[in-house]
């Protein structure tokens, strides 16, 4: 099967952010990505858990977009013009996609 | 002093604060016990539409007058003054930095909607007659302190904050809570007794048995708070989130005395100056303040004022609402 090569870009980022980082993703031309909930983990500020929050504030979601290769610095602009000073992790990885059109 | 010690035992002894306590006693010995999170969104909507529409009902049975708009006035001018109180007070007794003051400061010109909640429950349960349209001034109480606290950062040099824009103007004005509260106000307005005699049996039978539901989840949260973010209060800090409420309430209470509430009315707006955010302020903290503590301002509202506001405040501001006015 032909495969091709792209980026997989994982920011987990605060929910509060949510809107104004897909915003910015879209006005940098990043249409695609997907939105996961973030049932829990534990960092800097110790472990917490997405049961049992009263305020979306401490809540994390995970924005996960796929794109080529060449596109990956203007997502990262993007990304990091948002999340530059919250708390969060961006990750970048390798990844090899079916259907290379679509992204 | 007596009615005072009566009513603070009836209230610690009654399922509400009971079930909060049996949370917060679960959370600190590290129990499984959970709420799902679809499960405690669902009550909170139950409780602020419930609340809403019979104070909408109950503004349609009595009328409007000046005291209304003068009401919806004085909550906007407190939840503006009370953040450079505390501000002050954070900064004398504490010498936190100016922006964790600031973030902290926010949450004390805001309110805590289920703190009211419980307050009325209390007054209900008590005979104690009040304002329905002290819901409106709840909703007209949440955002003026966020706007404060920006303020005393934008004043120190504005270092860690990210101001105000459209989007976080649009999401405190209309964020859920308010826009429910508010709603269904104006629904139990528009429909009035008839309204709520079509869904009394959903709206006024189970509320005490969802409150008590809801504060089980707040006693959890609120545990786990202390848990993991008591250490980091240190004794100074804990003492601001017991004074600033008793603050809060003087203050609230020369208000409400002034506009001519009843004895209910200065309860609640002591209720409501007394109480700290911690739902639609530490979301507009994070976004405008990042660098901001978040486990400062959230454990001090959520694990030290609110339990306070509702085991022994509730019921100091009752007592003292109805001496004032005679009630």
């Amino acid at each position: 099967m032909q495969t091709h090569r792209a980026k997989r870009v994982e920011i987990t980022i605060e929910a509060v952010m949510q809107s104004r980082l897909t915003d910015a993703l879209t006005k940098a031309g990043v249409t695609g990505y997907t939105v996961l909930p973030v049932l829990g983990g534990s960092g800097r500020s110790g472990p917490w858990s997405r049961s049992g929050q009263v305020s979306r504030a401490s809540g994390m979601v995970q924005v996960v977009c796929i794109i080529r290769p060449e596109r990956v610095d203007d997502l990262l602009d993007a990304a990091f013009a948002v999340v530059e000073r919250h708390i969060g992790i961006v990750s970048v990885s390798d990844c090899d996609v079916l259907r290379a059109e679509r992204f | 002093m007596d009615q005072l010690l009566s009513l603070a035992g009836q209230n610690l002894i009654s399922p509400i604060i009971l079930c909060f306590v049996l949370g917060v006693a679960a959370s600190l010995a590290r129990s499984d016990l959970s709420i799902p999170e679809a499960v405690a969104k669902g009550l909170s909507i139950y409780l602020l539409f419930a609340i809403g529409f019979k104070g909408g009902v109950s503004v349609a049975a009595h009328g409007i007058d000046a005291t209304l708009g003068l009401a919806l006035l004085a909550g906007v001018v407190l939840s503006a003054l009370l953040p450079l109180i505390a501000f002050a007070l954070l900064r004398l007794m504490t010498q936190m930095n100016r922006l964790d003051a600031a973030a902290v400061a926010a949450h004390y010109g805001s309110i805590s909607i289920v703190t009211f909640v419980a307050a009325t429950s209390v007054l209900d349960s008590r005979g104690v007659a009040y304002e329905g349209f002290m819901v409106a001034v709840a909703a007209a109480m949440e955002a003026p302190a966020i706007l404060s606290a920006l303020w005393l950062v934008a004043k120190g040099g504005g270092d860690g904050s990210k101001g105000m824009d459209n989007a976080l103007l649009r999401e405190i004005m209309l964020n859920g809570s308010i826009v429910l509260l508010v709603g269904s106000f104006f629904i139990g307005w528009a429909t009035g007794e008839d309204g709520l005699a079509e869904i009394s049996s959903f709206i006024v039978s189970p509320f005490k048995g969802v409150l008590c539901l809801f504060l089980l989840d707040m006693g959890l949260v609120a545990g786990r708070g202390l848990r993991e973010g008591g250490k980091i209060l240190r004794p100074a800090v804990l003492a601001f989130g017991v004074l600033m409420p008793l603050i809060g309430s003087v203050i609230g209470l020369g208000f409400a005395v002034a506009l001519g509430l009843s004895s209910g009315g200065i309860a609640l707006m002591m209720v409501l100056s007394a109480s700290a955010s911690y739902i639609a302020v530490p979301a507009a903290m994070r976004v405008a303040l990042p660098e901001a503590n978040p486990s400062l301002y959230l454990t001090l509202s959520l694990g030290v004022t609110f339990p306070f506001n509702l085991t022994l405040g509730i019921p100091l501001y009752v007592a003292v609402s109805q001496a004032v006015s005679g009630g």
